[in-house]
This record gives C-alpha cells, sequence and structure tokens, in this order.
C-alpha cells in the first residue's frame, strides 16, 4: 500500500505520459551550420533537419532539447536525453564512456583562425571550446591553450586579441572568416582530429543505436544523405563525401 | 511579430532594431525575465518556511534535533552557496529518481553503474515522453528547492536570533500565566519575533535577488543565458546578423539589477516603518518624533 | 603514481608549475585534493589582496558618504549603490566585456601602454573583486562611523582634540572597533565569492584555475559530484575558520581597552553575499 502511495506520488511529479515512445535528441545550438537556435527559437541546421529525417525513418517521434556542451556527455548519462546529435567527433576517449552510431559526416578539417595570415600559433594563447578535441589537441602539442565554454567566445577571443587564433571545425570558421571583412582570416596550416562524426548513446541504449544505424545507411544508400551534406547553406558541394568502411556497402 | 519583418534581410535601420528586438528569441528573453521573478516569488515563502522550521529546530530541547538546526545552519555558512547549487541539483535529481526506482521498478538494482546513474524508463522524472514544458518546470522546480535549502539556512540564522533577542520577561509573563511551551511559542513568541527579524529578512531579499543569476549555472534558461546567447556575434547563417553586442546586453541586465533593488530597497523601508510604529525600539522613537 | 608524486607533480599546477596535461583517466582521491587544493592557492591570491586594497578604499569611500560636500558624497553613494545593487556575476562579466574592449597598445604623452593583461582574472577579475569588497565595506564601516557614541566625540573636543588628531585617535579606532564583527562576515563572503571568478566571462588560461574550476573539471570527468564538491566544501570550511580566528584576534585587539563586561565577542551572522 505504501509503495502504491509512494508509486503515485511520484508519478504525479512526472507529468503527463503519452502513448507513443519518444527520443530525446540532445544538440548544443552555438554551432552553425551544425546546429544553432534560430531567431524563431528553434533547433535549426544541418542537423536539425538530418535528425529529423533520421527520426522518421527509424518511425520514432522526436523531440529536441539543448544543453551546453561541457555537460552535454553527463546529462545523455544522467537520462536526460537519449542522443547526442551535436557535431560531436568519434575519438577513443569518448567510446571509453558511451557508444556513437556509424559517422554521417567525414572528419572535418580543423583551422586556425586568426588575425592576420602570419600569426605565430606559439606566441600566444590558442583558443578552443572546452571539451573539445581541438582543446586536447593544442594542449598537447606545445601551444599555449585557453577555453571557452562557447564557440562563439573562442572567436571573440581572437577577435579582441585575447588569443592568437582559435582552432575549431573549418566548417564553423569558414562563414565567419568571410563576414569579418578581411580582419580575421583562416591561416593555410590545417589539422586532421578525430575520426568522423558520430551520434552519441549510452552504452546500455544498443537497440535505440541500432536503430538509428540502420536509418543512417538508409540514408548513405539512397543519396539522400550526400544531398543534404551539399546543400549550399551547410557544408557546400565540395564537401568529402567517401565514405569508406563506415560506408555503403551492402546498400 | 509584425509584417513588416517577415524578411529580416531587406530592411535596415531603425525598422531593422525594431524586429530585432521583437523576434521570437528576444520575447524568450523578456519571458525570462518572468521566470526570475517567479523564482523570487516561489523561492521567498520556502526559504522562509525552511529558515522558520531550523530556527525552531536549533532551539529545541531535544539534542538531536537541536544539533541537527545547528548543523543546518552553521553548515551552509561555511561553504560556498555556488558549490551547493551545483552539487545539491545533480545529487537532488539523483535522489527523486532513485527512490521512483525503489517504488516502480522492479528488484531495486543498484542504478549507480559505473559511470552511469541507470534507473528504469518507468522511474525517470520526468518520463522521456513528457513534453518539454515539464522537464523545464522539473529543472526549475530543483532549482527553487535547492535555492530554499540554501537560504533557508540563512534565514534560519535570522530568526534564530529573532528569537533570542524577544524580551525573556515577555515568555515568563506568559508562562505565569499558564500558557503551555506551545501556546508560548504561538501566542507571543512567534508575533513579537517578527520586528527582530525584518531587519535581517530584508537584507536576505536583497541577497535572494542578487543570487539569481545562478540560475544560469544550473541550466535554467534565465536571463544571463539569454544576454550570453543574443548577445554573441551572429553570422548571415541568422536571420538578424550581428557584432559582439554582450556588452549592451549585459548593461541591461545591470539596469534592471539596480532597478529592482532600489525598488525593494524603498519597499523594505516603507514596511520597515509601518511595523515600528508603537514599538519600544530607535525605529519606532523615531517615528514618533517626526510625527510630533 | 603514488600519492606523494601526484602531489608533486599537480601541487602547483593551478599557476602553471608542474605537470602540463590534467588527468585523464584512473583519477584517484588524491589527485582530487592534490588539483583542488592548488586551485585554492587562486582562492587566496583574490581573497587576501581584494580584502587588504579593499580595505583603504573602503576607509576613503565611507568618509567621504560621511563628507559635507555634495560633489565627493554623491559619486561616493552612487559607487557604494552600482557594486551593492547589483549582483557580483553580472559584474564581472561586464567588467570583462568592458576592458577586451580597450585598445590593447596605446600611446600616452609618448609611453605606450598596454592593457591587454587587464582581461586575464589575475588582474580583471581582482579589480571586480576589490571594488565590490570596498563598497560593502564602505557601507559597513559608514554605518560604524554613524553609531559612534556622541559622548566620545565630546569628551574628545573637551581634551582639546579636533580635526584629524580626532580622526586619528579617537573616530577611527572606534569605526573600526564597531564595525569589526560586520567586515568578519564581509571576509568570509569575500572569500566564498572568489569561486565564482571562473564561472562568469573570465576564461582559464592553460588549464590554471581556481579550486572550483578543478572540481568541476573532476566532476564533468567521473560523472560523479559526491567526491570534488565536498572536497572543495571542505577545503572552504578550514579557509573560513582560518578567517574567523584571524579576524577574532584583531577583534580582540580593538576591543582591549573595554572593560571584560561590554566587550563585543564577534558573533558569526551572515549578511551579505554577492
Amino acid at each position: 500500500m505504501k509503495r502504491l502511495l509512494l508509486a503515485t506520488a511520484l508519478a504525479a511529479l512526472s507529468g503527463a505520459a503519452f502513448a507513443q515512445d519518444v527520443v530525446r535528441l540532445g544538440t548544443e545550438g552555438a554551432y552553425p551550420p551544425y546546429n544553432f537556435i534560430n531567431d524563431a527559437g528553434e533547433v535549426a541546421g544541418f542537423e536539425r533537419e538530418f535528425g529529423d529525417e533520421l527520426c522518421k525513418r527509424a518511425d520514432l517521434s522526436c523531440e529536441w532539447v539543448t544543453n551546453e556542451w561541457d555537460s552535454i556527455i553527463p546529462n545523455l548519462q544522467s537520462g536526460n536525453y537519449d542522443v547526442i546529435i551535436a557535431g560531436m567527433s568519434i575519438t577513443d576517449e569518448r567510446e571509453e564512456v558511451i557508444d556513437f552510431s556509424q559517422g554521417y559526416l567525414r572528419p572535418a578539417s580543423s583551422a586556425y583562425l586568426a588575425a592576420s595570415a602570419d600569426a605565430d600559433l606559439m606566441s600566444g594563447p590558442v583558443a578552443a571550446q572546452t571539451a573539445t578535441i581541438q582543446a586536447a589537441f593544442v594542449a598537447e602539442n606545445g601551444m599555449q591553450v585557453v577555453e571557452y565554454a562557447t564557440p562563439e567566445e573562442t572567436v571573440a577571443a581572437v577577435k579582441n586579441g585575447e588569443a592568437v587564433a582559435v582552432l575549431a571545425d573549418k566548417d564553423y570558421l569558414v562563414p565567419i572568416a568571410a563576414e569579418s571583412g578581411g580582419a580575421l582570416v583562416l591561416l593555410e596550416k590545417q589539422e586532421s582530429i578525430g575520426d568522423g562524426v558520430g551520434l552519441g548513446f549510452r552504452d546500455s541504449d544498443d537497440a535505440l543505436r541500432e536503430k538509428f544505424d540502420a536509418a543512417i545507411k538508409s540514408m548513405k544508400c539512397d543519396g539522400t544523405l550526400d544531398a543534404m551534406i551539399t546543400k549550399a547553406e551547410y557544408f557546400g558541394p565540395d564537401t568529402d563525401l567517401d565514405w569508406g568502411d563506415a560506408g555503403k556497402e551492402g546498400c | 511579430m509584425f509584417a513588416a519583418c517577415a524578411d529580416p534581410k531587406a530592411i535596415d535601420g531603425l525598422t531593422w532594431g525594431l524586429c530585432y528586438l521583437t523576434s521570437a528569441k528576444h520575447v524568450d528573453f523578456y519571458w525570462s525575465f518572468l521566470t526570475v521573478l517567479l523564482l523570487l516569488a516561489i523561492t521567498a515563502p520556502a526559504a522562509l518556511g525552511m529558515g522558520f522550521m531550523g530556527a525552531t529546530a536549533a532551539r529545541s530541547h531535544i539534542a538531536p534535533v537541536s544539533w541537527l538546526g545547528k548543523v543546518y545552519i552553521w553548515m551552509v555558512r561555511g561553504v560556498p552557496d555556488i558549490i551547493f547549487f551545483l552539487f545539491f541539483v545533480i545529487a537532488l535529481d539523483q535522489a527523486i529518481e532513485y527512490l521512483k526506482n525503489l517504488a516502480v521498478c522492479d528488484g531495486g538494482v543498484w542504478p549507480w553503474q559505473g559511470l552511469e546513474f541507470r534507473v528504469c524508463p518507468e522511474a525517470k522524472v520526468p518520463l522521456a515522453k513528457s513534453s518539454a514544458f515539464w522537464h523545464q518546470a522539473y529543472g526549475f522546480m530543483l532549482a527553487v528547492v535547492t535555492f530554499a535549502i540554501v537560504f533557508g539556512a540563512f534565514v534560519a540564522n535570522v530568526i534564530f536570533g529573532a528569537m533570542q533577542a524577544v524580551p525573556r520577561a515577555q515568555l515568563e509573563t506568559a508562562e505565569a500565566y499558564g500558557m503551555s511551551r506551545a501556546q508560548v511559542f504561538r501566542r507571543i513568541l512567534v508575533p513579537q519575533m517578527w520586528v527582530y527579524a525584518l531587519p535581517g529578512l530584508g537584507n536576505l531579499w536583497m541577497i535572494l535577488i542578487k543570487a539569481t543569476p545562478l540560475l544560469f549555472l544550473l541550466g535554467v534558461k534565465d536571463i544571463v543565458y539569454y544576454a550570453r546567447e543574443l548577445g554573441g556575434s551572429k553570422t548571415q547563417a541568422y536571420e538578424y546578423p550581428h557584432g559582439d553586442w554582450r556588452l549592451w546586453y549585459f548593461l541591461g541586465l545591470l539596469v534592471f539589477y539596480l532597478v529592482f533593488t532600489r525598488v525593494s530597497e524603498i519597499g523594505i523601508g516603507k514596511l520597515t516603518a509601518r511595523l515600528s510604529h508603537g514599538q519600544a525600539t530607535s525605529g519606532g522613537e523615531a517615528l514618533r518624533k517626526a510625527a510630533a | 603514481m603514488t600519492c606523494w608524486e601526484t602531489i608533486q607533480a599537480y601541487g602547483l599546477r593551478s599557476i602553471g608549475i608542474g605537470e602540463n596535461l590534467l588527468p585523464k583517466s584512473d583519477f584517484t582521491i588524491c589527485q582530487q585534493f592534490t588539483l583542488i587544493g592548488s586551485g585554492m592557492i587562486w582562492n587566496l591570491y583574490f581573497g587576501v589582496l581584494a580584502l587588504v586594497f579593499g580595505f583603504f578604499l573602503a576607509n576613503a569611500v565611507a568618509l567621504a558618504r560621511a563628507g559635507r560636500n555634495p560633489w565627493v558624497r554623491k559619486p561616493a553613494d552612487w559607487f557604494v549603490f552600482v557594486f551593492r545593487g547589483s549582483p557580483l556575476f553580472i559584474q564581472f562579466f561586464l567588467a570583462y566585456e568592458a576592458l577586451v574592449l580597450l585598445p590593447k597598445e596605446f600611446t600616452l604623452f609618448g609611453v605606450e601602454i598596454s592593457t591587454s593583461w587587464t582581461t586575464r582574472a589575475w588582474a580583471g577579475a581582482l579589480l571586480v573583486l576589490f571594488l565590490n569588497t570596498a563598497a560593502y565595506s564602505a557601507e559597513i564601516f559608514h554605518g560604524a562611523l554613524k553609531s559612534i557614541p556622541k559622548g566620545d566625540l565630546e569628551a574628545a573636543e573637551a581634551y582639546g582634540l579636533t580635526g584629524w588628531k580626532k580622526f586619528i585617535r579617537i573616530e577611527w579606532p572606534t569605526m573600526l572597533r564597531l564595525g569589526w564583527p560586520a567586515y568578519t562576515n564581509e571576509a568570509i563572503f569575500l572569500f566564498h565569492a572568489t569561486t565564482l571568478v571562473y564561472f562568469s566571462g573570465f576564461p582559464a588560461f592553460a588549464q590554471k584555475g581556481d579550486a572550483l574550476y578543478y572540481a568541476n573539471y573532476f566532476a564533468d570527468k567521473t560523472f560523479n559530484p559526491f567526491i570534488p564538491y565536498p572536497i572543495v566544501a571542505f577545503y572552504f570550511i578550514l579557509l573560513t575558520l582560518l578567517v574567523t580566528f584571524v579576524y577574532g584576534r584583531v577583534n580582540r585587539h580593538l576591543n582591549r581597552h573595554l572593560p571584560s563586561n561590554t566587550r563585543s565577542k564577534i558573533r558569526l551572522r551572515p549578511n551579505l553575499i554577492r
């Protein structure tokens, strides 16, 4: 009887329940063209369109949730959402704590953005977002790293001279360099870090991961993924689409 | 919002400014001020309640209860409040889900498995199927409970002091009239304590106002979150691209807090004056002199 | 690594001495205690310097507020209002945004002045904390100044002490004595407020941060908040006890001339957090 009362009381706390299976997709919302929050307050970007398409193919009802980058993995572990879809690179360190789907974007190059083309990367701090592969790369390669919580702050640091350069995904930096009117330029040097971008799942959620894997595979096979990636507002027609192992065999 | 704002890239000047300030994200920003006010409106009485219980416990004649009350009051003073906020929210969330786990999941499997906190889907609070509103509301509620516990300790300290400040003669007279301890407490101590508690409580209200930016650290989308989000520079991928305007947004927040503080100061001053009428304190004396 | 080796590697990590990369896996309690302890160096740095410098400014502002000249009184009033009336968090954000807008290098009267150091936490955050504690302390001292018993001041004048002599021998010591308990609380809360530095605008360079910064790092990496946060709490309780002890000794010294039954003990009453 007591258990029943306790259960009822706690169930009352948890709000309305619906009959369908709702899967919650967690994203950062600060990293165009992957994901960002548009001026209407909604999640937008490549991953929004991609995620919605995956849910349709996997016959799941999906909801979008935004979360700060710093706590995106811990909150997956605690169950605040079920999938991380936030331009997250597949790395060994992350593999230890979560499971990844197959890659849906080839490893993007990371580029340096600086105030001038001959910036010396050793002469001052290099900015990167906290807990990203770029931050780890900067720290491990002898440069002085300064970390910021959001990608936008890393760029602001270069603009106002706090940092000599910022290391981030090239796709994120290209529009910023283009719109800066020459104030910010991409350096020639590029880095290739990480193993492609994948969806993150809890280790115990194999069934869900397989559903999404199947959906990604089907998108690769019929060409919709390639078409989506090469859209002008996302990554453009020159993106590398050779899937190799993560691939198209068995379509 | 307005028809003229349908194509933001085609307008400029004042129209652009007006459309920018009324875009959906900005409207969310304005609503977040209400989130802050709502937090204050709920936390203040909750903290008052917790503080009252804490002070009563600390004054109790039963040793363990008194010990509990005193530890509660002392503990929160020794440790920075931000640590409580960061730690408590996760701990409370896991505690609630653990309790629910015991009630509704079979077997009561220990949820802390390695690096994950795993409970069966029925035990998640709020349920995964619930709408975004419930998730936001739950996050907000955790923040309120945490604020109430932390500020409750400060309130308990103030009320404890106020209870000690009520003249013993009053309490002894009540006992002489044959009132039981509970009656003395209810009829004499508590009503008289408020005058002594008010300066401290007024001060705590001001402190509570200034603690609201910490909501942002708890993941609640409050005014600081929106100021950072809206102020950061935006590329053409957005409808209203602009440079780094965070300075202006933060200046706006500063003005909001200063105005709010000033209004509160005036309000508390008026309340103190009202409660000081006829009191044998320097405040009451000052009112009598002013009236004469 | 044994615990002693860990302490040698990370004990001074928060100021850049020691192992460059923070531990990424196989976290031990020793590592957590050591790194968080090394972060306390920053909290102490901010707290001590802000208090010491702030004390002088607070005295100046308290006197300005008690002055007769409105050109001196009004700015002091506004200074105290702005810094007491707004959250410290917002003050940090604003200061950072404002400081980054300063021109990085400019020439004044032929002297080249560089301002890039102002946005670093050790300078910018210290400036904000210094102004903040000065404002709160000024309010305390001003209140104490107003509650100096009239009799004392009249006795001083009867003895022929006027102006500066009266101030330095009677008014100022009495002001300190009356305001000291509240000032002790202010000091405790300033130390607590130093934990906000790396959570607001100021970034941590080369992962050098304060105690809470490292506690957060561990909580994020181990997904377990039940160890790092209590460790920070433990360090702060020790710090609070230390500050209480030191200020208590000063309080005894300030009250030494009073008969023992009227000496006021410091009773810790929290009255101010940011």
